[in-house]
Protein backbone atom coordinates (compact mmCIF):
# COMPACT_ATOMS: atom_id res chain seq x y z
CA UNK A 1 0.00 0.00 0.00
CA UNK A 2 1.09 3.53 -0.69
CA UNK A 3 1.49 6.20 1.93
CA UNK A 4 -0.89 9.12 1.50
CA UNK A 5 0.68 11.19 4.28
CA UNK A 6 4.41 11.22 4.87
CA UNK A 7 5.97 13.20 7.69
CA UNK A 8 9.71 13.37 8.16
CA UNK A 9 11.60 15.07 11.01
CA UNK A 10 8.78 17.54 11.49
CA UNK A 11 9.48 20.24 14.08
CA UNK A 12 7.50 23.29 15.20
CA UNK A 13 8.80 25.82 17.69
CA UNK A 14 6.88 28.77 19.14
CA UNK A 15 9.18 31.37 20.67
CA UNK A 16 11.63 28.74 21.82
CA UNK A 17 8.96 26.32 23.02
CA UNK A 18 9.08 23.09 21.02
CA UNK A 19 5.50 21.97 20.36
CA UNK A 20 6.42 19.26 17.89
CA UNK A 21 9.88 17.75 18.13
CA UNK A 22 11.37 15.97 15.13
CA UNK A 23 8.52 13.51 14.48
CA UNK A 24 8.29 11.09 11.56
CA UNK A 25 5.35 8.90 10.64
CA UNK A 26 3.24 7.80 7.71
CA UNK A 27 -0.42 7.13 7.01
CA UNK A 28 -1.43 4.43 4.54
CA UNK A 29 -3.90 5.17 1.84
CA UNK A 30 -7.39 4.07 2.87
CA UNK A 31 -6.68 3.44 6.54
CA UNK A 32 -8.38 4.86 9.61
CA UNK A 33 -5.57 6.42 11.53
CA UNK A 34 -5.74 7.70 15.11
CA UNK A 35 -3.34 10.36 16.34
CA UNK A 36 -3.51 10.31 20.12
CA UNK A 37 -1.90 12.20 22.97
CA UNK A 38 -2.66 14.12 26.18
CA UNK A 39 -3.60 17.80 26.08
CA UNK A 40 -0.81 19.95 24.76
CA UNK A 41 1.06 16.99 23.26
CA UNK A 42 1.25 18.58 19.82
CA UNK A 43 -1.71 16.95 18.05
CA UNK A 44 -3.47 20.08 16.87
CA UNK A 45 -0.19 21.74 15.93
CA UNK A 46 0.67 18.75 13.75
CA UNK A 47 -2.77 18.78 12.10
CA UNK A 48 -2.41 22.50 11.40
CA UNK A 49 0.91 21.87 9.67
CA UNK A 50 -0.54 18.99 7.65
CA UNK A 51 -3.47 21.16 6.56
CA UNK A 52 -1.47 24.25 5.45
CA UNK A 53 -2.60 26.43 8.38
CA UNK A 54 0.81 26.58 10.01
CA UNK A 55 4.29 26.56 8.53
CA UNK A 56 6.71 24.03 10.08
CA UNK A 57 9.93 25.25 11.65
CA UNK A 58 11.70 22.39 9.90
CA UNK A 59 11.02 18.98 8.41
CA UNK A 60 9.23 17.60 5.43
CA UNK A 61 5.54 16.85 4.84
CA UNK A 62 3.87 15.20 1.87
CA UNK A 63 0.08 15.09 1.82
CA UNK A 64 -1.36 13.32 -1.17
CA UNK A 65 1.95 13.78 -2.95
CA UNK A 66 2.14 17.54 -2.42
CA UNK A 67 4.09 19.67 0.03
CA UNK A 68 1.85 21.95 2.19
CA UNK A 69 4.50 24.65 2.35
CA UNK A 70 5.05 24.66 -1.43
CA UNK A 71 1.87 23.70 -3.21
CA UNK A 72 -0.84 24.70 -0.77
CA UNK A 73 -3.79 24.52 -3.14
CA UNK A 74 -2.94 21.00 -4.32
CA UNK A 75 -2.87 19.88 -0.69
CA UNK A 76 -6.05 21.80 0.13
CA UNK A 77 -8.06 20.25 -2.68
CA UNK A 78 -7.22 16.77 -1.43
CA UNK A 79 -8.48 16.89 2.14
CA UNK A 80 -11.58 17.69 4.12
CA UNK A 81 -11.42 18.70 7.76
CA UNK A 82 -13.60 18.85 10.82
CA UNK A 83 -11.90 21.15 13.31
CA UNK A 84 -11.86 20.78 17.05
CA UNK A 85 -13.97 23.94 17.37
CA UNK A 86 -16.96 24.53 15.13
CA UNK A 87 -16.11 26.39 11.95
CA UNK A 88 -19.59 26.92 10.55
CA UNK A 89 -21.15 30.30 10.03
CA UNK A 90 -23.93 30.36 12.62
CA UNK A 91 -25.79 33.16 10.89
CA UNK A 92 -26.18 31.21 7.66
CA UNK A 93 -28.43 28.22 7.01
CA UNK A 94 -27.13 24.68 6.67
CA UNK A 95 -27.70 24.90 2.91
CA UNK A 96 -25.86 28.24 2.65
CA UNK A 97 -22.89 26.84 4.56
CA UNK A 98 -22.78 23.93 2.15
CA UNK A 99 -23.13 26.14 -0.91
CA UNK A 100 -20.35 28.39 0.26
CA UNK A 101 -18.09 25.39 0.63
CA UNK A 102 -19.08 24.10 -2.81
CA UNK A 103 -18.09 27.43 -4.36
CA UNK A 104 -14.83 27.68 -2.43
CA UNK A 105 -13.86 24.23 -3.71
CA UNK A 106 -15.05 24.95 -7.27
CA UNK A 107 -17.45 22.03 -7.39
CA UNK A 108 -19.12 22.12 -10.82
CA UNK A 109 -22.46 23.93 -10.76
CA UNK A 110 -24.44 21.05 -12.22
CA UNK A 111 -23.42 18.55 -9.54
CA UNK A 112 -23.50 20.94 -6.60
CA UNK A 113 -27.14 20.73 -5.70
CA UNK A 114 -27.39 16.96 -5.87
CA UNK A 115 -24.22 16.40 -3.88
CA UNK A 116 -25.37 18.76 -1.15
CA UNK A 117 -28.80 17.16 -0.95
CA UNK A 118 -27.32 13.66 -0.85
CA UNK A 119 -24.89 14.56 1.92
CA UNK A 120 -27.50 16.35 4.00
CA UNK A 121 -29.67 13.25 3.71
CA UNK A 122 -26.67 11.14 4.65
CA UNK A 123 -26.24 13.04 7.94
CA UNK A 124 -30.00 13.29 8.55
CA UNK A 125 -30.25 17.03 8.15
CA UNK A 126 -32.38 17.27 4.99
CA UNK A 127 -35.38 18.65 6.80
CA UNK A 128 -33.28 21.34 8.49
CA UNK A 129 -31.40 22.56 5.44
CA UNK A 130 -33.09 25.95 5.53
CA UNK A 131 -32.60 26.53 9.26
CA UNK A 132 -29.95 28.87 10.59
CA UNK A 133 -27.04 26.93 12.03
CA UNK A 134 -27.30 28.83 15.33
CA UNK A 135 -30.51 26.91 16.01
CA UNK A 136 -28.66 23.57 15.76
CA UNK A 137 -27.54 21.39 18.67
CA UNK A 138 -23.87 20.47 19.06
CA UNK A 139 -24.47 17.08 17.46
CA UNK A 140 -26.25 18.56 14.47
CA UNK A 141 -23.45 21.05 13.90
CA UNK A 142 -20.90 18.24 13.97
CA UNK A 143 -22.91 16.25 11.44
CA UNK A 144 -23.19 19.25 9.20
CA UNK A 145 -19.44 19.83 9.44
CA UNK A 146 -18.77 16.24 8.46
CA UNK A 147 -21.13 16.54 5.51
CA UNK A 148 -19.39 19.76 4.49
CA UNK A 149 -15.95 18.17 4.86
CA UNK A 150 -17.00 15.40 2.47
CA UNK A 151 -18.60 17.67 -0.11
CA UNK A 152 -15.59 18.00 -2.40
CA UNK A 153 -14.84 14.24 -2.25
CA UNK A 154 -11.56 14.53 -0.36
CA UNK A 155 -9.04 11.73 -0.38
CA UNK A 156 -8.27 12.36 3.29
CA UNK A 157 -10.63 13.46 6.03
CA UNK A 158 -9.05 15.07 9.09
CA UNK A 159 -11.12 14.97 12.26
CA UNK A 160 -9.73 16.84 15.27
CA UNK A 161 -11.63 15.52 18.30
CA UNK A 162 -14.80 15.18 16.26
CA UNK A 163 -16.91 13.49 18.92
CA UNK A 164 -16.20 15.82 21.83
CA UNK A 165 -19.45 16.62 23.63
CA UNK A 166 -21.54 14.23 21.55
CA UNK A 167 -23.85 11.64 23.07
CA UNK A 168 -23.13 7.95 22.43
CA UNK A 169 -25.97 7.73 19.90
CA UNK A 170 -24.59 10.52 17.71
CA UNK A 171 -21.05 9.25 18.08
CA UNK A 172 -22.06 5.79 17.05
CA UNK A 173 -24.05 7.06 14.12
CA UNK A 174 -21.17 9.23 13.00
CA UNK A 175 -18.66 6.40 13.01
CA UNK A 176 -21.06 4.15 11.14
CA UNK A 177 -21.11 6.49 8.19
CA UNK A 178 -17.45 7.40 8.37
CA UNK A 179 -16.54 3.74 8.17
CA UNK A 180 -19.04 3.28 5.41
CA UNK A 181 -17.36 5.94 3.25
CA UNK A 182 -13.94 4.70 4.23
CA UNK A 183 -14.86 1.25 2.88
CA UNK A 184 -16.77 2.35 -0.19
CA UNK A 185 -14.58 5.21 -1.40
CA UNK A 186 -11.29 4.22 0.15
CA UNK A 187 -11.12 7.60 1.86
CA UNK A 188 -8.34 7.89 4.43
CA UNK A 189 -9.49 9.05 7.87
CA UNK A 190 -7.05 10.83 10.18
CA UNK A 191 -8.51 11.57 13.60
CA UNK A 192 -7.64 12.62 17.12
CA UNK A 193 -9.67 11.84 20.20
CA UNK A 194 -9.47 11.62 23.96
CA UNK A 195 -11.89 8.69 24.03
CA UNK A 196 -9.63 5.65 23.99
CA UNK A 197 -12.49 3.23 23.40
CA UNK A 198 -13.29 5.17 20.24
CA UNK A 199 -9.74 4.81 18.97
CA UNK A 200 -9.60 1.17 19.99
CA UNK A 201 -12.83 0.39 18.17
CA UNK A 202 -12.29 2.36 14.98
CA UNK A 203 -8.61 2.85 14.25
CA UNK A 204 -6.60 0.54 12.04
CA UNK A 205 -3.42 2.06 13.33
CA UNK A 206 -2.46 4.47 16.10
CA UNK A 207 0.36 6.90 16.76
CA UNK A 208 0.72 8.28 20.28
CA UNK A 209 2.46 11.61 20.73
CA UNK A 210 3.52 13.20 24.01
CA UNK A 211 5.50 16.38 24.72
CA UNK A 212 5.97 16.74 20.98
CA UNK A 213 7.55 13.30 20.55
CA UNK A 214 6.11 10.10 19.18
CA UNK A 215 6.11 7.57 22.01
CA UNK A 216 4.40 4.59 20.35
CA UNK A 217 3.04 3.40 17.04
CA UNK A 218 1.04 0.34 15.94
CA UNK A 219 -2.36 -1.31 15.78
CA UNK A 220 -4.55 -1.10 18.91
CA UNK A 221 -3.78 -4.74 19.64
CA UNK A 222 -0.06 -4.34 19.19
CA UNK A 223 -0.02 -1.37 21.59
CA UNK A 224 -1.97 -3.36 24.18
CA UNK A 225 0.35 -6.32 23.81
CA UNK A 226 3.47 -4.20 24.01
CA UNK A 227 2.36 -2.61 27.30
CA UNK A 228 0.66 -5.78 28.61
CA UNK A 229 -2.60 -3.84 29.03
CA UNK A 230 -6.18 -5.04 28.88
CA UNK A 231 -7.46 -1.91 27.13
CA UNK A 232 -6.08 0.89 25.01
CA UNK A 233 -6.82 3.33 27.82
CA UNK A 234 -4.48 1.40 30.09
CA UNK A 235 -1.88 1.23 27.36
CA UNK A 236 -2.19 4.97 26.79
CA UNK A 237 -1.73 5.77 30.49
CA UNK A 238 1.17 3.36 30.64
CA UNK A 239 2.87 5.17 27.75
CA UNK A 240 2.12 8.76 28.68
CA UNK A 241 1.95 8.61 32.48
CA UNK A 242 -0.75 9.61 34.97
CA UNK A 243 0.28 13.18 35.46
CA UNK A 244 -2.42 15.74 34.56
CA UNK A 245 -1.47 18.16 31.79
CA UNK A 246 -2.19 21.82 31.75
CA UNK A 247 -2.86 23.50 28.52
CA UNK A 248 -2.43 27.22 28.60
CA UNK A 249 -5.67 29.08 28.19
CA UNK A 250 -5.55 30.68 24.80
CA UNK A 251 -7.24 33.79 23.57
CA UNK A 252 -10.26 31.71 22.67
CA UNK A 253 -10.97 30.71 26.24
CA UNK A 254 -10.61 34.28 27.41
CA UNK A 255 -13.00 35.40 24.72
CA UNK A 256 -15.50 32.70 25.55
CA UNK A 257 -15.55 33.97 29.09
CA UNK A 258 -16.18 37.51 28.02
CA UNK A 259 -18.83 36.37 25.63
CA UNK A 260 -20.50 34.66 28.54
CA UNK A 261 -20.36 37.82 30.62
CA UNK A 262 -21.79 39.91 27.82
CA UNK A 263 -24.41 37.30 27.15
CA UNK A 264 -24.18 37.66 23.42
CA UNK A 265 -22.03 37.83 20.40
CA UNK A 266 -22.03 41.51 19.70
CA UNK B 1 -14.22 35.15 -9.32
CA UNK B 2 -17.15 33.12 -8.02
CA UNK B 3 -15.28 32.69 -4.75
CA UNK B 4 -15.02 36.45 -4.33
CA UNK B 5 -18.71 36.77 -5.13
CA UNK B 6 -19.85 34.16 -2.58
CA UNK B 7 -17.80 35.79 0.20
CA UNK B 8 -19.24 39.17 -0.79
CA UNK B 9 -22.72 37.69 -0.71
CA UNK B 10 -22.13 36.19 2.71
CA UNK B 11 -21.42 39.62 4.22
CA UNK B 12 -24.46 41.15 2.56
CA UNK B 13 -26.85 38.32 3.49
CA UNK B 14 -25.68 38.39 7.09
CA UNK B 15 -26.14 42.14 7.26
CA UNK B 16 -29.69 42.12 6.01
CA UNK B 17 -30.49 39.24 8.31
CA UNK B 18 -29.48 41.19 11.42
CA UNK B 19 -32.25 43.74 11.53
CA UNK B 20 -31.46 44.75 15.09
CA UNK B 21 -27.94 45.66 13.99
CA UNK B 22 -29.20 47.84 11.13
CA UNK B 23 -31.70 49.68 13.28
CA UNK B 24 -29.30 49.91 16.22
CA UNK B 25 -26.60 51.50 14.13
CA UNK B 26 -28.99 54.12 12.78
CA UNK B 27 -29.65 55.49 16.27
CA UNK B 28 -26.30 57.22 16.64
CA UNK B 29 -26.23 59.11 13.33
CA UNK B 30 -29.83 60.19 13.84
CA UNK B 31 -29.01 61.52 17.30
CA UNK B 32 -26.00 63.41 15.94
CA UNK B 33 -28.09 64.90 13.17
CA UNK B 34 -30.79 66.09 15.55
CA UNK B 35 -28.64 67.13 18.52
CA UNK B 36 -25.84 68.84 16.58
CA UNK B 37 -27.99 69.90 13.66
CA UNK B 38 -30.57 71.72 15.69
CA UNK B 39 -28.26 72.48 18.64
CA UNK B 40 -25.60 74.32 16.67
CA UNK B 41 -27.76 75.36 13.73
CA UNK B 42 -28.45 78.82 15.12
CA UNK B 43 -24.85 79.60 16.01
CA UNK B 44 -23.63 78.31 12.66
CA UNK B 45 -26.08 80.52 10.75
CA UNK B 46 -25.25 83.60 12.86
CA UNK B 47 -21.57 83.04 12.12
CA UNK B 48 -22.46 83.43 8.49
CA UNK B 49 -21.81 79.79 7.53
CA UNK B 50 -25.29 79.04 6.26
CA UNK B 51 -27.50 76.05 6.96
CA UNK B 52 -25.82 73.69 9.43
CA UNK B 53 -27.91 70.58 8.59
CA UNK B 54 -26.88 71.04 4.97
CA UNK B 55 -23.22 71.13 6.12
CA UNK B 56 -23.52 68.39 8.72
CA UNK B 57 -25.43 65.68 6.83
CA UNK B 58 -22.55 64.57 4.54
CA UNK B 59 -20.32 64.37 7.63
CA UNK B 60 -22.76 62.16 9.47
CA UNK B 61 -23.31 59.97 6.40
CA UNK B 62 -19.55 59.47 6.21
CA UNK B 63 -19.43 58.81 9.95
CA UNK B 64 -21.92 55.96 9.72
CA UNK B 65 -19.97 54.55 6.77
CA UNK B 66 -16.74 54.80 8.79
CA UNK B 67 -18.16 52.94 11.79
CA UNK B 68 -19.89 50.23 9.75
CA UNK B 69 -16.85 49.73 7.52
CA UNK B 70 -14.31 49.48 10.34
CA UNK B 71 -16.59 47.06 12.12
CA UNK B 72 -17.04 44.95 8.99
CA UNK B 73 -13.26 44.68 8.73
CA UNK B 74 -12.86 43.91 12.41
CA UNK B 75 -15.37 41.07 12.05
CA UNK B 76 -12.45 38.92 10.94
CA UNK B 77 -11.58 38.64 14.61
CA UNK B 78 -14.99 37.11 15.33
CA UNK B 79 -14.64 34.73 12.43
CA UNK B 80 -11.23 33.82 13.70
CA UNK B 81 -12.40 33.18 17.24
CA UNK B 82 -15.55 31.35 16.29
CA UNK B 83 -13.94 29.24 13.65
CA UNK B 84 -15.37 30.24 10.30
CA UNK B 85 -12.12 31.85 9.19
CA UNK B 86 -10.46 28.42 9.27
CA UNK B 87 -13.01 27.10 6.80
CA UNK B 88 -11.93 29.74 4.30
CA UNK B 89 -8.23 29.40 5.14
CA UNK B 90 -8.03 25.69 4.29
CA UNK B 91 -9.99 26.11 1.06
CA UNK B 92 -8.09 26.08 -2.23
CA UNK B 93 -8.66 29.82 -2.71
CA UNK B 94 -6.00 32.50 -2.62
CA UNK B 95 -5.90 34.62 0.49
CA UNK B 96 -6.16 37.66 -1.71
CA UNK B 97 -9.52 36.51 -3.11
CA UNK B 98 -10.81 35.82 0.39
CA UNK B 99 -9.73 39.25 1.58
CA UNK B 100 -11.16 40.94 -1.48
CA UNK B 101 -14.54 39.21 -1.22
CA UNK B 102 -14.87 40.07 2.44
CA UNK B 103 -13.73 43.65 1.97
CA UNK B 104 -16.07 44.30 -0.96
CA UNK B 105 -18.91 42.77 1.06
CA UNK B 106 -18.14 44.96 4.07
CA UNK B 107 -17.85 48.03 1.85
CA UNK B 108 -21.20 47.29 0.20
CA UNK B 109 -22.89 46.98 3.56
CA UNK B 110 -21.29 50.20 4.82
CA UNK B 111 -22.33 52.07 1.67
CA UNK B 112 -25.88 50.88 2.14
CA UNK B 113 -25.81 52.12 5.71
CA UNK B 114 -24.63 55.48 4.42
CA UNK B 115 -27.50 55.62 1.92
CA UNK B 116 -30.03 54.97 4.67
CA UNK B 117 -28.53 57.77 6.79
CA UNK B 118 -28.57 60.09 3.78
CA UNK B 119 -32.27 59.40 3.30
CA UNK B 120 -32.91 59.85 7.02
CA UNK B 121 -31.15 63.20 6.94
CA UNK B 122 -33.80 64.54 4.56
CA UNK B 123 -36.31 64.09 7.39
CA UNK B 124 -34.37 66.48 9.62
CA UNK B 125 -34.07 69.08 6.90
CA UNK B 126 -31.32 68.09 4.50
CA UNK B 127 -32.12 69.00 0.87
CA UNK B 128 -30.52 67.73 -2.33
CA UNK B 129 -29.59 70.72 -4.47
CA UNK B 130 -28.95 68.63 -7.57
CA UNK B 131 -30.06 65.09 -8.21
CA UNK B 132 -27.69 64.15 -10.97
CA UNK B 133 -24.76 64.34 -8.60
CA UNK B 134 -26.14 61.40 -6.65
CA UNK B 135 -24.15 58.75 -8.59
CA UNK B 136 -20.99 60.73 -7.75
CA UNK B 137 -22.05 60.84 -4.11
CA UNK B 138 -22.51 57.06 -4.18
CA UNK B 139 -19.05 56.68 -5.65
CA UNK B 140 -17.53 58.75 -2.85
CA UNK B 141 -19.48 56.79 -0.27
CA UNK B 142 -18.31 53.48 -1.70
CA UNK B 143 -14.65 54.53 -1.77
CA UNK B 144 -14.85 55.77 1.82
CA UNK B 145 -16.42 52.42 2.74
CA UNK B 146 -13.74 50.46 0.90
CA UNK B 147 -10.94 52.49 2.46
CA UNK B 148 -12.09 51.87 6.03
CA UNK B 149 -13.09 48.23 5.53
CA UNK B 150 -9.56 47.65 4.25
CA UNK B 151 -8.20 49.47 7.31
CA UNK B 152 -10.39 47.35 9.59
CA UNK B 153 -9.16 44.21 7.83
CA UNK B 154 -5.55 45.27 8.25
CA UNK B 155 -6.04 45.93 11.97
CA UNK B 156 -8.02 42.74 12.56
CA UNK B 157 -5.35 40.67 10.84
CA UNK B 158 -2.89 41.75 13.50
CA UNK B 159 -5.16 41.18 16.50
CA UNK B 160 -5.85 37.88 18.21
CA UNK B 161 -9.01 38.90 20.01
CA UNK B 162 -11.34 41.79 20.77
CA UNK B 163 -9.22 43.03 23.72
CA UNK B 164 -7.79 45.81 21.62
CA UNK B 165 -11.11 46.89 20.20
CA UNK B 166 -11.73 49.67 22.73
CA UNK B 167 -8.25 50.97 22.08
CA UNK B 168 -8.90 51.11 18.35
CA UNK B 169 -12.21 52.86 18.83
CA UNK B 170 -10.81 55.53 21.13
CA UNK B 171 -7.42 56.13 19.57
CA UNK B 172 -8.13 55.53 15.92
CA UNK B 173 -11.76 55.54 14.87
CA UNK B 174 -13.00 58.42 17.03
CA UNK B 175 -10.03 60.69 16.11
CA UNK B 176 -10.57 59.84 12.42
CA UNK B 177 -14.16 60.99 12.82
CA UNK B 178 -13.67 64.07 15.01
CA UNK B 179 -10.64 65.40 13.13
CA UNK B 180 -12.19 65.05 9.70
CA UNK B 181 -14.23 68.19 9.44
CA UNK B 182 -17.43 66.20 9.67
CA UNK B 183 -18.84 68.50 12.35
CA UNK B 184 -17.11 71.82 11.66
CA UNK B 185 -15.44 73.72 8.81
CA UNK B 186 -11.69 73.10 8.72
CA UNK B 187 -10.68 76.61 7.76
CA UNK B 188 -9.01 78.76 10.38
CA UNK B 189 -8.08 75.94 12.78
CA UNK B 190 -5.00 76.06 15.02
CA UNK B 191 -1.94 74.86 13.09
CA UNK B 192 -1.51 71.50 14.87
CA UNK B 193 -5.13 70.61 14.35
CA UNK B 194 -5.03 71.69 10.75
CA UNK B 195 -2.17 69.27 10.15
CA UNK B 196 -4.09 66.48 11.90
CA UNK B 197 -7.15 67.06 9.73
CA UNK B 198 -5.05 67.04 6.60
CA UNK B 199 -3.46 63.71 7.52
CA UNK B 200 -6.87 62.21 8.20
CA UNK B 201 -8.08 60.46 5.01
CA UNK B 202 -11.66 60.88 6.15
CA UNK B 203 -11.27 64.66 5.63
CA UNK B 204 -11.05 64.14 1.88
CA UNK B 205 -13.99 61.77 1.87
CA UNK B 206 -16.20 64.25 3.64
CA UNK B 207 -14.94 67.19 1.62
CA UNK B 208 -15.67 65.34 -1.62
CA UNK B 209 -19.05 64.10 -0.46
CA UNK B 210 -20.01 67.58 0.68
CA UNK B 211 -18.90 68.94 -2.67
CA UNK B 212 -20.98 66.57 -4.78
CA UNK B 213 -24.00 66.97 -2.51
CA UNK B 214 -24.15 70.68 -3.24
CA UNK B 215 -21.86 72.19 -0.61
CA UNK B 216 -18.47 73.77 -1.03
CA UNK B 217 -15.50 71.41 -1.38
CA UNK B 218 -12.44 73.05 0.07
CA UNK B 219 -9.90 70.93 -1.81
CA UNK B 220 -12.00 70.31 -4.92
CA UNK B 221 -13.80 67.03 -5.53
CA UNK B 222 -11.29 65.86 -8.15
CA UNK B 223 -8.41 66.22 -5.72
CA UNK B 224 -10.46 64.53 -2.98
CA UNK B 225 -11.21 61.60 -5.25
CA UNK B 226 -7.57 61.22 -6.18
CA UNK B 227 -6.33 61.27 -2.58
CA UNK B 228 -9.04 58.85 -1.47
CA UNK B 229 -8.37 56.41 -4.29
CA UNK B 230 -4.64 56.34 -3.66
CA UNK B 231 -5.07 55.80 0.09
CA UNK B 232 -7.71 53.12 -0.52
CA UNK B 233 -5.38 51.30 -2.87
CA UNK B 234 -2.55 51.44 -0.34
CA UNK B 235 -4.80 50.20 2.49
CA UNK B 236 -6.04 47.35 0.30
CA UNK B 237 -2.45 46.33 -0.35
CA UNK B 238 -1.53 46.52 3.34
CA UNK B 239 -4.74 44.72 4.31
CA UNK B 240 -4.20 41.86 1.92
CA UNK B 241 -0.55 41.53 2.91
CA UNK B 242 -1.40 41.34 6.62
CA UNK B 243 -4.34 39.04 5.92
CA UNK B 244 -2.11 36.67 3.97
CA UNK B 245 0.19 36.48 6.99
CA UNK B 246 -2.52 35.30 9.40
CA UNK B 247 -1.64 32.05 11.09
CA UNK B 248 -4.32 30.23 12.99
Amino acid sequence: MAKIIKVKSLTKKFNGFTAVNDISFGVEKGEIFAFLGPNGAGKSTTIKMLTTLLAPTSGKILVNGADPSQDQDAVRRGFGIVFQDPSLDDDLTAMENMELHAVLYSIPVNTRKKRIEDLLKFVDLSDRSKSLVKTFSGGMKRRLEIARGLLHHPKILFLDEPTIGLDPQTRNHMWTYLKDINKKEGMTVFFTTHYMDEAEKNADRIVIIDHGNIVAEGTPNALKKKTKSASLEEAFLHLTGHEIRNEEAGALDALRQRRHVWGGRH
Amino acid sequence: MEQIYILWKRQVVKYFRSRSRIIGSLGQPLLYLIAFGYGFGGVFARAGQGNYIQFLAPGIVAMSILFTAIFAGIEIIWDRQFGFLKETMVAPVSRFSIMLGRTLGGATVATFQGIVVLILSTFVGFRFTTYYHIPLALLFMFIIALLFTALGTAIASMLEDMQGFQLIMNFLVMPIFFLSGSLYPIQGLPKAMEIATKIDPMTYGIDGLRGVLGGAAQFGTGFDLLVLSVITFVFLLIGSYLFSKIQI
